[in-house]
């Protein structure tokens, strides 16, 4: 502190501009999970949606005459299935199915889940005890189990896929909204905002919602990497898209049996899942961060 | 906290017509039993058969230890929490059982001002919203009209007006709470209820808060109910100081009367508990220690709700609830709930209950030593 006293205007204006300057690269830093993670995720977008461009080939046209091609075969950089089918095409392709799995599924429980909390854990009494009970009641189940038996009474396709994940997957959300909104309606500001007369809808959705929608934001993350997951799940199973469609799930699920021999077959699809698995994450984890030091 | 500032709060225009009026004001929470089919609930008694009434223009002090039902009531008269029973009548209107839409137009004049004006203001609104809001709401003011309104306001309280765009993050705590009054006073309500404005706030910006209060209230004639623990704060700003025990009124009166003829033993040993700034006089005087801890309102102590700490106990404090009355010939408006008040000049820390300890009804476990 005896230096600080000592230190003139100028040296002391030179140590506020480092010590600003050094706060802003830790920020930087702190926020490069983030910033990996959208990147990588802006990439698995673009690839989705320039699939056609990357790559000449149809992810559906059979060759039979060079079926499990090798990884690097000219005309076929992922080689080729046991149907001749260019690997590299199918993973671009697939990418569009299981990133809209990924985006649409988790968007639509995320929205649900958090208005069913928001409202149980608001309103409190009888209609929370009712919405919990019924969010209970899917936690009961297996979740997979679950939405397998939805997929399997409905009949196994993508928008099957997708309604049994809508079902079922909003009760997270809405358990830890619930949590969160019991915790601030107790807030004074919720008081406050009582004590002047708003409505009750202003004050669920304009002022606990935005101060509270961190935790479900963060979460829908790990959950849009669940999704994938499921769908591969799914498609492994038989219970998602159908072949031809180049699901990614569906691929690793064709490729185990040519696993001794044709190990790309379901590596690569795999790999894909993990990269998007990750950036999902990254942006999670950022997110985290980010919401959770500043107020603004 | 200066002579000046007392004297602008209003004298009693020789006690302006009632504006706020609660009668046997109860208010019970059912406590959450964690036994799955039990069905005798029981409650905490936060609220326990409390009247007081409130003039215009005038300042009712609301004192006592924390978990009282201090705040409780206040939230009760807001009817932000809906009574058990009771009676509340605000500017000669029965408002202890409108319902929420009933009470959205009376909500312009009534107003709360919080404890802590950290929790109190939404941090992701602006002030201008968070002061501005309640214009938009109950359509009053809009657009530019609103601004201004919102400004006026800003500048009413001691804020830069040009500061309305910020966020509260970016205000001290002082400020902060000036904030809270500013949206307290955005409406010009007639009552405003004051649950401990000062007493998360540093003692220097105590002082402007109260002094910003007491200068609103000559100005605009607003009527306050003034919730504290500090009794140095009470003493400065109330006309009437209502004393609370464990959910009940144990003493009311004028203020001054209070500090010079406190009759309650509670009343007293509060006040010999009151910081006196002269090291001579602080060393003369007695404190009163009470023993024990404020029992669990979940099952209070039969008779007079004081009994188990009160160094002037007696049977029928067991036995009987003192009804809250003018004691020793005292004015109608001095009113106290003890069977044995304090006499003046009467030391209660020289006297000893007598009733001994296990005759006094209270929860196992919650007589400590003092």
């Amino acid at each position: 502190m005896s230096t600080m006293w000592a230190a003139t205007p100028s040296e002391q204006l030179m140590r506020m501009a480092t010590r600003a300057a050094g706060r802003r690269r830790s920020a930087t830093r702190r926020r490069l999970p983030l910033y990996i993670g959208l990147a990588m995720l802006v990439l698995a977008v673009a690839a989705a949606v320039l699939a056609p461009v990357l790559v000449s080939q149809s992810p559906t046209t059979i060759d039979v005459l060079h079926p499990l091609a090798p990884p690097l075969t000219p005309g076929h950089a992922l080689g080729t299935d046991q149907f001749g089918r260019d690997v590299l095409a199918r993973i671009l392709y697939g990418a569009r199915i299981d990133l809209a799995i990924a985006f649409g599924a988790t968007i639509v429980t995320l929205v649900g889940g958090t208005i069913i909390g928001l409202v149980a854990g608001y309103l409190g009494g009888r209609i929370d005890s009712v919405l919990m009970r019924l969010v209970d009641l899917f936690f009961a189940f297996p979740f997979l189990v679950l939405i397998i038996a939805i997929v399997a009474m409905l009949g196994p396709s993508i928008l099957n896929m997708f309604v049994a994940i809508w079902i079922t997957s909003w009760v997270a959300y809405a358990r830890i909204m619930r949590a969160q909104a019991v915790v601030a309606k107790r807030q004074q500001y919720v008081l406050a905002a009582r004590a002047l007369g708003y409505g009750r809808l202003r004050i669920m959705f304009r002022h606990i919602l935005p101060n509270t929608a961190s935790a479900v934001i963060i979460f829908s993350m790990v959950d849009a990497v669940g999704n994938i997951i499921l769908a591969a799940s799914l498609g492994f199973l038989g219970l998602g898209a159908q072949p031809p469609s180049p699901e990614w799930g569906t691929m690793i699920s064709e490729g185990q049996n040519y696993l001794l021999t044709s190990w790309w077959l379901a590596t690569m699809p795999g790999l894909a899942v993990v990269f998007v698995g990750i950036a999902f994450s990254l942006v999670g984890d950022g997110l985290a961060d980010l919401l959770r030091t500043g107020e603004r | 906290m200066n002579a000046e500032t007392t004297a602008t709060v209003p004298e009693p225009a020789a006690g302006g017509d009632v504006l706020l009026r609660v009668e046997n004001l109860v208010k019970y929470f059912p406590v959450q039993s964690s036994a799955f089919f039990r069905r005798d609930r029981e409650y905490v008694h936060a609220v326990d058969g409390v009247s007081l009434e409130v003039r215009q223009g005038q300042t009712l002090g609301l004192v006592g230890e924390t978990g009282c039902g201090k705040s409780t009531l206040a939230r009760c008269i807001l009817r932000l929490y809906n009574i058990t029973s009771g009676r509340i009548t605000f500017d000669g209107r029965d408002i202890s059982k409108l319902s929420a839409r009933q009470m959205r137009p009376l909500r312009r004049e009534m107003q709360m001002i919080f404890q802590d004006p950290y929790g109190s203001l939404n941090p992701r609104r602006r002030v201008g919203s968070i002061i501005g809001d309640p214009f938009a709401i109950h359509k009053t003011a809009t657009g530019q009209e609103r601004k201004r309104k919102v400004q006026e306001v800003m500048e009413l309280v001691g804020l830069n007006p040009e500061h309305f765009n910020r966020f509260p993050a970016e205000f001290s705590g002082g400020q902060r709470q000036r904030i809270g009054v500013a949206r307290a006073l955005a409406f010009r309500p007639k009552l405003i209820v004051c649950d401990e404005p000062v007493s998360a706030l540093d003692v220097s910006i105590q002082a402007q808060i109260i002094n910003l209060l007491a200068d609103l209230q000559s100005e605009l004639g607003l009527t306050y109910l003034f919730i504290a623990h500090d009794l140095s704060v009470v003493r400065h700003v109330s006309n009437k100081v209502a004393v609370m025990y464990l959910g009940q009124v144990t003493e009311l009166a004028p203020v001054d009367d209070l500090w010079a003829h406190p009759r309650h033993p509670y009343t007293d040993a509060l006040l010999s508990a009151v910081p006196v700034p002269d090291p001579d006089k602080a060393g003369q005087r007695e404190r009163i220690i009470l023993a024990g801890d404020v029992p669990s309102p979940i099952s209070p102590p039969s008779g007079c709700r004081f009994h188990p700490r009160c160094p002037k106990a007696a049977p029928t404090c067991v036995e009987k609830d003192p009804v809250l009355e003018p004691r020793l010939g005292d004015a109608a408006d001095h009113l106290a709930a003890c069977h044995f008040p304090v006499e003046d000049g009467e030391d209660i820390s020289k006297s000893r209950p007598t009733i001994s300890a296990d005759e006094r009804v209270i929860e196992s476990g919650l007589l400590g030593s003092a």
